[in-house]
């Protein structure tokens, strides 16, 4: 027994934070007062409050620690762990109450209205030992399930519960793996989706690097399920923490006889590889995947056939996401209706959001489904920083839409995104302040799914690539009112007319914005002006001759030399050399200087 | 049975079948661009869209199986707007030179963009930017007129499994290029031009010698002698509106005339030589144990592959120079020796059915006379184009007839142009050299018809004969495959590159997919040609008088010193150098 | 694995590696050993010691052991506190057979060790 447990943060966020190095030196300072016997450093998952990393808590006392340094390490070291004082300087703000005292974590306005299920472990084990895993009831549902269940009851449960696929469309994983279960076929295969690719989507990630026993058992769970003795993870070699976790995890599984032959000793074999993706976003549409798994250019291929009836390599197939496979032992161990009490009537459960853009809070934080869009910016996210106005926020990634600021009070479910023209997509949420400009946002969004097009059909290849030209007519001021007209109309027929899922959603951040912020989209057609000041062609820097003191500072930093004035008297900006960069503006102490 | 309505016309069809299938039944056609039955099912293109009551979105009707109940309609105005919407985003990606494009009138593209009444120019952006790649002497791709069916990669891939082009980058930037985006030339490509004969639009062409060609007409200094392959007189009537299978040799002979050819020569003539030389080859081999079973090597794309992919097997293909390369090298040896004329003033145009033609003229080794066996290299296709801008109204022609002596041919040498027709005639031909006695029937109908591989064994007085026949690489591979493990005895094999034979080789007239769908062209064309050795008063190639005279007057006998100097060539192994 | 059983055996195992790895909810005993200068001085190592050694050899998970800092009363060192059913008991001038006792008594039976807690003289 160890008298105390620090916990440093190993997620890519808090990694690229330098968290290991902070791990290194507690671990050093440890052994060197030889105390390896009583307290003991591990690194685990991803904690969520990305914003405050590299994080690391102290139990028992439960002292969260935020944006710690190597340099730090010495003080707590010596302050908390050998003399047991807690270092109130380094504690998150949040969690020291105005009595002074320590706040349990879950009490604070980020953790408060949360309830992790998928990310129950993150953050608290250690994701490269198995045996932390077992501690916390791992691999007990997958020895409940093959001992005690049918593969039917398997699926009945996960039916019961509600749960559907958190990639994005929301289909029920137990009528999935029903189908997969009906399709005769003497070889079936279980997949599990890891290539997520939205723009500020990481909960994938969080998770393969927090808890991949989790999903390994989950898998395992599925292939009984449906009969299935082989497993896929298909993960983007660009996670290259997840797949080093998971690659140690599916060997930890193998050698304590989890994953193999006769697991628990009954008749059941199962066995897990790794695929990786070399990033392609299409790669994540299903078929696409199964295209990329068996070593051809991944792009999608009609259904029907779907994969539950010809799957990867033809034989049926099931496929889930990483969040929805981490649900399940849960879900097995505690039941469909302890599941199906959680979130709305439709969309049963938790959801895990990443929450990037004008938000205080950046990070990760699952809550049940249901939670209004104001209790995830303002409550837990924080709101937008600098006291600016909420705008709109974007769910779906680039198959999503922008919810404006008087929809905020939407319960977020499935469906409830999906009819005010967005969708979960995986649950990435990104936050637009007044600075943003929607036509900007449009344009951001399509311009990465033109990028990512596979190029299979034609209305995704090039309708896409002429949407993205009309949005940049709108941004350089060169639009016409028709051209709205005409874009809306394309959008429509690419939403028709795709291959795939990729293309039908592409023109989703488009028609939202188009249908929420005309205005804007008109202010830029018709009035040759950005309200959010961010489209550079229609900007114009000017100096304002009563505030400008002469002082010269702009004209001396303006590195196109397009500030002309002399000393003492108002400066002028040439609109012919400006090249917009807002050096000048930044420079200025007087605010004098302006867009229009 | 699935019963489904389309249109709200009652359909019975059997399960599996696509909504485009059933829809013919039906009586109504859906367009297609990327589709080719059983080669091609990607329903990437999204011309052939259809609504589909309860679908969420339009559904490919080429790919999209029917179910019980299920009701379609292919003529809403959805589905017609949504149609002309993807035509016209194609246009607005397309190198647009239809006028002058060399598949105008015969472009898919072009014919639904006028059905549809697109508006070529509704969608501006950039255009992709590809240079062409002209880097083979026989054929050009110009991907900026193409339109990503994938139509060419397809039958590469599958029906010829050489795969050597496939889509490269993605989204708007994809685009159809060889491996690490290299020239067709340093790919192991088998030049066999079944990509150009596939594909919709004008991206894809041969590479054209007509300029050559008529340049040497019009050089006083120059005899210009033409000669056509079998398969050219069954197909080039497609040109001219003449239904599929139409055998128009008469109107070509006397075409060729009218175009300034100075003599008019027949390739079936060098296959009635190829078959004396090529049977005198198998008897010495099969007597003087050396390597069997021996490959048939009248098809320079076969060739080509055995050279990159089977190395190991060279020694089995047959020596002898295909009918073209012996045309043209007895025109330049013996003709030319018999007329007086220095071969260096010869200008001899292979008229061919293929594209791989136009490289092998520029195979080392096809030199008899110290010139070129052969000039220029000519497809069906390009031929016609030649009739075209001459002003020569073809179908209003008499028929005309060869120039002697080297025009002359037996029906053995017209069958050459299907699949079997070479093992047929050498058949022919050895069994009455082995037996010494005439053949009670010359017809061999078990070698004969479309199927890949065809097998048989004929009891020739006590000598066992096993020959196979295959067409289509895919075909040739498995065979290929089977050789090398030493599961099969095979005498003589005949294999043909393109599936088919040389009546559906990469430079015949180009038919639609929808032909293609609805018509087998390779029976249709092949039955010219069997039709047409039928008829024909002498069926056995070493009864050709000419050929025989041309022994007597000069090789000697098959396989003399001569013959093999003049007839036999040699291969290099591609694979491994 | 050949059977649950072996996984729940080797859960319950690693259930003492990773006690104390959370706050100790109103159920859990919270035991406390002062660790600055003063206390360390007086030998509160191997009361602390003593206190990890018996909680693991009992397999009690419901224990949380720390150590905190001075609390003011040096010359009471080694001073233990022990929160227990919502009461604090401060045991003095502690040693590591006493920590013992104290976890048997009192710890794990309830009834505590009246002799060594904190008294008025």
């Amino acid at each position: 027994m160890f008298r105390s447990h620090i916990l440093v943060c190993g997620g890519t966020g808090c990694t690229s934070g330098n968290s290991m190095k902070v791990y290194d030196a507690l671990v050093d300072r440890v052994k060197k007062a030889g105390l390896e016997n009583e307290v003991h450093v591990t690194k685990t998952g991803c904690f969520g409050l990305c914003a405050y990393g590299p994080i690391m808590i102290v139990y028992p006392e439960g002292a969260f620690y935020s944006q710690v340094k190597v340099e730090d390490v010495d003080e707590i070291f010596n302050e908390h762990i050998v003399k047991g004082r807690i270092v109130t300087r380094l504690l998150y703000k949040e969690t020291v109450g105005e009595d002074g005292n320590i706040k349990a974590l879950n009490d604070t306005n980020f953790y408060k209205k949360q309830h992790r299920v998928a990310l129950r472990n993150c953050g608290v084990i250690n994701p490269e030992k198995i045996e932390e895993y077992i501690a916390y009831d791992g691999y007990e549902a997958l020895g409940k399930v093959l001992t005690e269940m049918t593969p039917q009851d398997v699926i009945d449960v996960i039916s019961k519960s509600g749960l559907r696929g958190r990639g994005g469309a929301g289909f029920p994983t137990g009528r999935k793996w029903q189908f997969a279960k009906n399709s005769v076929g003497n070889k079936k295969y279980v997949c599990c989706n890891a290539d997520e690719g939205d723009p500020g989507a990481f909960m994938d990630r969080s998770i393969l690097e927090g808890d991949p026993h989790a999903v390994i058992e989950a898998m395992a769970i599925a292939a009984y399920a449906i009969g299935s003795d082989q497993g896929y993870i298909y993960v983007r070699a660009e996670y290259p923490i997840a797949v080093q976790r998971l690659t140690i995890a599916i060997k930890q599984a193998r050698e304590y006889g989890l994953l193999g032959k006769n697991i628990f000793g009954t008749k059941f074999c199962f066995d897990l590889d790794i695929r990786l993706g070399a990033g392609a976003f299409v790669c994540g549409e299903e078929t696409a995947l199964m295209t990329s798994i068996e070593g051809h250019r991944g792009e999608p291929r009609p259904r029907p056939p779907f994969p539950a009836v010809k799957g990867l390599f033809g034989k049926p197939t099931i496929l889930n996401n990483v969040e929805t496979y981490a649900n399940v032992p849960q879900i097995i161990l505690k039941g469909a209706d302890w599941f199906a009490s959680m979130g709305t009537e439709k969309s049963r459960g938790t959801k895990v959001f990443a929450l990037g853009g004008k938000i205080h809070n950046t990070g990760l934080v699952e809550i049940p489904m249901g939670t209004t869009m104001r209790e995830i910016i303002y409550d837990i996210g924080g709101g937008c920083p600098n006291g600016k106005k909420f705008k709109a926020a974007q769910t779906g990634g680039p198959s999503g839409g922008c919810i404006p600021a008087h929809l905020i009070d939407t319960p977020i479910d499935y469906d409830n995104l999906i009819a005010i023209g967005s969708m979960m997509g995986s649950g990435g949420l990104i936050v637009m302040d007044e600075d943003n400009c929607m036509v900007d946002i449009a344009k951001f969004f399509l311009e990465f799914t033109v990028d990512e097009s596979c190029g299979k059909c034609t209305a995704c290849r090039i309708g896409t690539k002429r949407l993205y030209e009309m949005l940049c007519k709108v941004t350089d001021g060169t639009a016409t009112l028709e051209d709205l007209d005409k874009m809306e109309e394309l959008c429509y027929y690419i939403k028709e007319n795709s291959l795939c899922g990729l293309g039908q959603t592409a023109p989703n951040p488009v028609l939202s914005t188009l249908h929420y912020f005309r205005d804007e989209y008109e202010a830029h057609v018709r009035d040759k002006r950005c309200p959010a000041g961010v489209c550079k062609k229609l900007l114009r820097y000017q100096i304002v001759a009563d505030k400008c003191k002469g002082c010269t500072l702009c004209a001396r930093n303006c590195p196109a030399g397009a500030i002309s004035g002399n000393v003492k008297e108002p400066h002028v900006i040439d609109p012919n050399k400006c090249i917009k960069c807002g050096v000048c503006i930044e420079k200025c102490r007087f605010g004098a200087i302006i867009k229009a | 049975m699935v019963h489904l309505k389309i249109n709200n016309i009652p359909v019975e069809v059997k399960e599996g079948t696509t909504i485009l299938e059933a829809a013919k039944i039906a009586g109504i056609n859906i367009p297609t661009l990327c589709y080719l039955k059983e080669i091609n099912e990607i329903g990437a293109c999204r011309i052939c869209v259809v609504e589909v009551k309860g679908a969420r979105s339009l559904v490919a009707a080429c790919v999209y199986p029917v179910n019980e109940g299920m009701e379609v309609f292919t003529n809403t105005e959805k589905v017609r707007k949504s149609r002309k919407t993807t035509l016209e985003l194609l246009l607005s990606d397309h190198k647009k030179e239809c006028l002058s494009c060399v598949r105008s009138t015969n472009c898919e593209l072009q014919k639904l963009s006028n059905e549809y009444g697109c508006d070529e120019n509704r969608f501006k952006g950039v255009r992709t930017e590809c240079e062409q790649d002209t880097s083979t002497s026989y054929l050009v791709r110009d991907n900026e007129k193409c339109i990503l069916c994938r139509r060419c990669v397809a039958v590469c891939k599958k029906v010829q499994e050489v795969a050597v082009i496939a889509p490269a980058r993605r989204g708007f930037n994809t685009h159809i290029a060889c491996a690490f985006e290299s020239d067709l030339n340093d790919a192991p490509c088998v030049a066999c031009g079944q990509c150009v004969a596939v594909c919709p639009t004008g991206a894809l062409h041969e590479r054209e010698e007509i300029d050559n060609v008529r340049d040497a007409i019009n050089n006083p200094e120059k005899v210009v002698i033409v000669a056509a392959a079998p398969a050219v007189r069954a197909a080039i009537g497609e040109e001219f509106g003449y239904p599929i299978g139409t055998n128009t040799e008469g109107k070509m002979f006397t075409t060729m005339r009218m175009l300034g050819f100075d003599k008019v020569f027949d390739v079936n003539f060098g296959a009635d030589l190829t078959i004396l030389e090529e049977s005198n080859e198998l008897l010495d081999r099969v007597t003087n144990k050396g390597v069997l079973p021996m490959f048939t090597s009248c098809s320079p794309g076969w060739i080509r592959y055995i050279e990159y992919y089977y190395p190991e097997l060279i020694p089995n293909l047959s020596s002898c120079k295909s009918p073209m390369q012996m045309t043209g090298a007895t025109i330049k040896t013996y003709w030319a020796k018999k007329e007086g004329i220095d071969p260096k003033n010869i200008y001899f145009v292979g008229i061919m059915p293929c594209t791989a033609k136009k490289f092998e003229k520029t195979r080392a080794d096809e030199s008899a006379s110290g010139y070129p066996d052969v000039d220029a290299v000519l497809t069906t296709r390009e031929l016609a184009k030649m009739i075209k801008t001459s002003g020569i109204i073809y179908n209003e022609l008499p028929d005309g007839t060869f120039d002697n002596p080297l025009g002359e041919f037996t029906g053995a040498g017209v069958i050459f142009g299907a699949t079997g027709g070479v093992m047929e005639a050498a058949l022919r031909t050895a069994a009455e050299k082995i037996t010494g006695k005439p053949l009670d029937s010359v017809d061999f109908k078990e070698v004969r018809g479309i199927k890949g591989i065809k097998e048989a064994e004929y009891d020739l007085n006590g000598v066992k004969v096993k020959v196979a026949v295959a067409s289509g690489l895919t075909n040739a591979k498995k065979l290929c495959e089977k050789i090398k493990k030493g599961e099969c005895d095979y005498t003589f094999v005949e294999v043909m590159c393109c599936p088919g034979g040389c009546v559906n080789g990469g430079g015949q007239p180009i038919q639609s997919a929808y032909v293609r769908r609805n018509v087998d062209l390779r029976s249709k064309r092949a039955k010219a040609l069997y039709d047409e050795d039928k008829n024909a008063k002498i069926r056995k190639s070493h009864e050709n008088e000419a050929v025989m005279s041309l022994y007597k007057e000069f090789f000697g006998e098959p396989g003399s010193h001569k013959a093999h100097e003049i007839l036999h060539t040699s291969y290099v192994d591609r694979k491994n150098k | 694995m050949k059977s649950l059983e072996e996984l729940r055996a080797l859960r319950e195992k690693m259930k003492s590696q990773t006690d104390n790895r959370s706050v100790a909810g109103s159920e859990e005993t919270v035991i406390k050993v002062g660790m600055a200068t003063c206390g360390i001085a007086a030998g509160a190592r191997p009361v602390l010691d003593a206190l990890l050694d018996e909680a693991d050899k009992r397999h009690l998970h419901n224990v949380s052991i720390s150590q905190t800092g001075c609390i003011g009363m040096c010359r009471l060192e080694p001073i233990v506190e022990v929160f227990k059913d919502g009461q604090k008991f401060t045991y003095v001038h502690m040693t590591a057979d006493k920590a013992r006792k104290v976890m048997n008594d009192h710890v794990v039976n309830g009834n505590p060790c009246q002799e060594y807690l904190i008294s008025e003289n």
